[in-house]
């Protein structure tokens, strides 16, 4: 028996989040003794790349360099896991949660006729049963989750378990899936992204702006700030309703959700929906100018005044630490 | 053409999140409950493609009775009937098959529902029943246009978006800005309580989880608060006591 591991990438890069799976799986197989942890990578994409899933904790890498993988293709995934799973013998797959993962676990999980798990946050417990901790109502609360089938499949949340870089390299091994042209019913006919962007939902740092910015001519004092912190931007619903900003930076309760080391909100009133995207977060630091702002009571730092102020020299005091 | 739409009956996005009996049971006392917002996108786009194209649209919840309030909402919005599986939804898997049920039975071209619920936040019912049914399934996808038996649509990724076709009949998770949400209105509103709500009994009871029991997060501290003029302070504090620069 082994644990596979689905991974995502992106710009040619695995994402954080994938190799956070590979840890979570690899500190689940040395719990249970659940056998080998093999990653399975889809697509082109570089050795070097797929190699990181060792120091993350991978016995193995499985790659499948079939072109039309590159792309998330959502039944193409699902079908080209399940021969792997199958071949491989494995008991538990894990992925990290995403908008792909979600769609490709699920459609998994009927074809391997496996428990689903989503927003995982801890090991399981199995001194009686299988039960696993996952988040839910966005972040307000969790649930203990019992899993009553054999096999299983984790959908780890992002930011929600330490990444290893200690393991061993794993060798790269090439395997073949066989898909049909139903796995492709969805024909992808354009890409709109912005490259080497710091991702949203899985960012260490976010840096946040609400309507109180006046407009996205000012947005430029949150991306100098965002640079300087490594951060990557986000803004609150309303600003992405009026197109301040693009749609996939959009926090919240009906956007993004984020768990990042620090997310700074600025200019961003607070609202219940707003902060269900980002009560992951380790530490939250508000920029608001209202006293009574709702976000300072779920803030860790707050500072009570103008952004057009602060935001300079906020920036200027985090270049001065460096 | 033949539309159904899936529906969550969730929590108020405000609701205050609390539990009951020994932490196993959600605690509704003075919970409102709502479309699930992501479902409410999906609606709202499925009553414009009906003004469009003509056609039916269906409502489906998988619920016990007091979510019909929130389907004859639904239906005030604007759709033509709706359907209750009644059961109470704990597990996805369990929801899947039964929406698959109904939609074979009916012959669906074309089935929405939100990218997930915002209760269990799974995002996998679509998936599930795509996978059960055969049928393609996208997801989360934020434009939906239907030209002849094509479908055209934008599905968010992170950090920008890409453009899919693909042919009917198939599933969408969807969110914004699919469609702008719809108020309903008063004729709306009148005309609901005389559609057709059909409960049906469901149709297998197989589940891969079920939930022993919540917690809640532990309580947030205060807020610490820096002077405005002392920034230097904040970065000082977010390093040495937060440790997170
Ligand atoms: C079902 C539902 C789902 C929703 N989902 C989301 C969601 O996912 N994400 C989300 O963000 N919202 C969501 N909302 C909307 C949410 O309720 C709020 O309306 C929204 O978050 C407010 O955005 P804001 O804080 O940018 O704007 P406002 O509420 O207008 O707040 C602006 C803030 O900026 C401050 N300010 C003004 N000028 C300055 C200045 N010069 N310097 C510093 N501060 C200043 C003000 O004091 C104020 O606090 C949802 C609403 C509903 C009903």
């Amino acid at each position: 028996m082994s644990v596979l591991v689905y991974l995502e990438h992106a710009d040619g890069a695995v994402k954080k989040s994938s190799l956070e799976a590979v840890s979570y799986a690899k500190a689940l197989s040395d719990k249970l003794g659940a056998g080998d942890v093999v990653a399975v990578g889809l697509g082109s994409i570089v050795n070097d790349e797929l190699a990181k899933a060792g120091t993350a904790g991978a016995s193995k890498v499985l790659h499948v360099s079939d072109e039309r993988l590159t792309a998330g293709i959502i039944q193409a995934h699902a079908s080209a896991m399940a021969e792997v799973y199958k071949n491989v013998g494995a008991s538990t797959l894990v992925l990290a949660k995403s908008s792909l993962g979600d769609a490709v676990a699920a459609r998994l999980a009927v074809k391997l006729n496996a428990a689903l798990v989503s927003n995982v946050v801890e090991l399981p417990e199995t001194s009686a049963g299988y039960q696993v901790k996952r988040s839910i109502y966005t972040g307000k609360a969790f649930a203990i989750t019992e899993v009553t089938k054999e096999h299983k499949i984790l959908a780890v949340k992002k930011n929600a378990v330490d990444l290893k870089t200690d393991g061993a390299s794993a060798a790269v091994e090439a395997v073949s899936v066989n898909l049909s042209d139903a796995d492709f019913a969805g024909k992808i006919t354009a890409t709109d992204k912005a490259e080497g962007d710091i991702l949203l939902p899985e960012a260490d740092v976010v840096v946040s702006g609400g309507r109180g910015l006046k407009g996205p001519e000012n947005w430029g004092m949150i991306e100098t700030l965002a640079k300087e912190l490594g951060a990557a931007t986000g803004c609150s619903k309303p600003v992405s309703d009026i197109g301040w900003r693009p749609h996939h930076e959009h926090v919240g309760q009906t956007g993004v959700k984020v768990a990042p080391t620090l997310y700074v909100a600025v200019g961003i009133s607070g609202a219940i929906q707003h902060l269900a995207g980002v009560n992951s977060s380790k530490c939250i630091v508000v920029i608001n100018k209202d006293p009574e702002a709702p976000f300072f009571k779920a803030a860790d730092y707050g500072i009570v005044g103008d952004a057009f102020e602060v935001l300079p020299k906020l920036t200027e005091a985090v270049k001065a630490l460096k | 053409m033949k539309i159904l739409v899936c529906i969550t009956h969730v929590p108020d996005t405000t609701s205050k999140i609390q539990f009951t009996d020994n932490n196993t049971k959600f605690d509704k006392n003075g919970v409102q409950f709502i479309i699930g917002p992501y479902d409410d996108y999906a609606l709202a786009r499925a009553v414009e493609l009906k003004e469009q194209l003509g056609g039916s649209l269906t409502v489906l919840n998988v619920g016990e009775a007091d979510t019909e309030p929130t389907l004859r909402k639904a239906l005030a919005i604007g759709a033509d009937d709706a359907i209750r599986v009644n059961a109470h939804p704990t597990d996805s898997l369990f929801v899947a098959n039964q929406i698959a049920h109904i939609a074979k039975s009916n012959g669906y071209e074309l089935i929405l529902m939100g990218r997930e619920s915002i209760d269990f936040n799974g995002g996998m019912v679509h998936g599930m029943v795509g996978e059960i049914l055969g049928m393609p399934s996208f997801s989360p996808v934020m434009k939906l246009e239907i030209d002849g038996d094509t479908v055209k649509m934008a599905r968010e990724i992170e950090g920008g978006k890409e453009q899919l076709e693909a042919k009917l009949p198939l599933i969408a998770g969807c969110q914004e800005p699919i469609a702008e949400w719809k108020i309903p209105n008063m004729r709306g509103i009148m005309s609901a309580r005389t559609k057709p709500l059909q409960v049906v009994d469901p149709v297998s009871d197989e589940v891969a989880t079920s939930v022993s029991n919540f917690q809640l997060p532990p309580a947030k501290g205060a807020v610490k608060l820096i002077d405005k003029d002392n920034v230097e302070e904040l970065v000082k504090l977010l390093k040495n006591e937060a440790k997170v620069l």
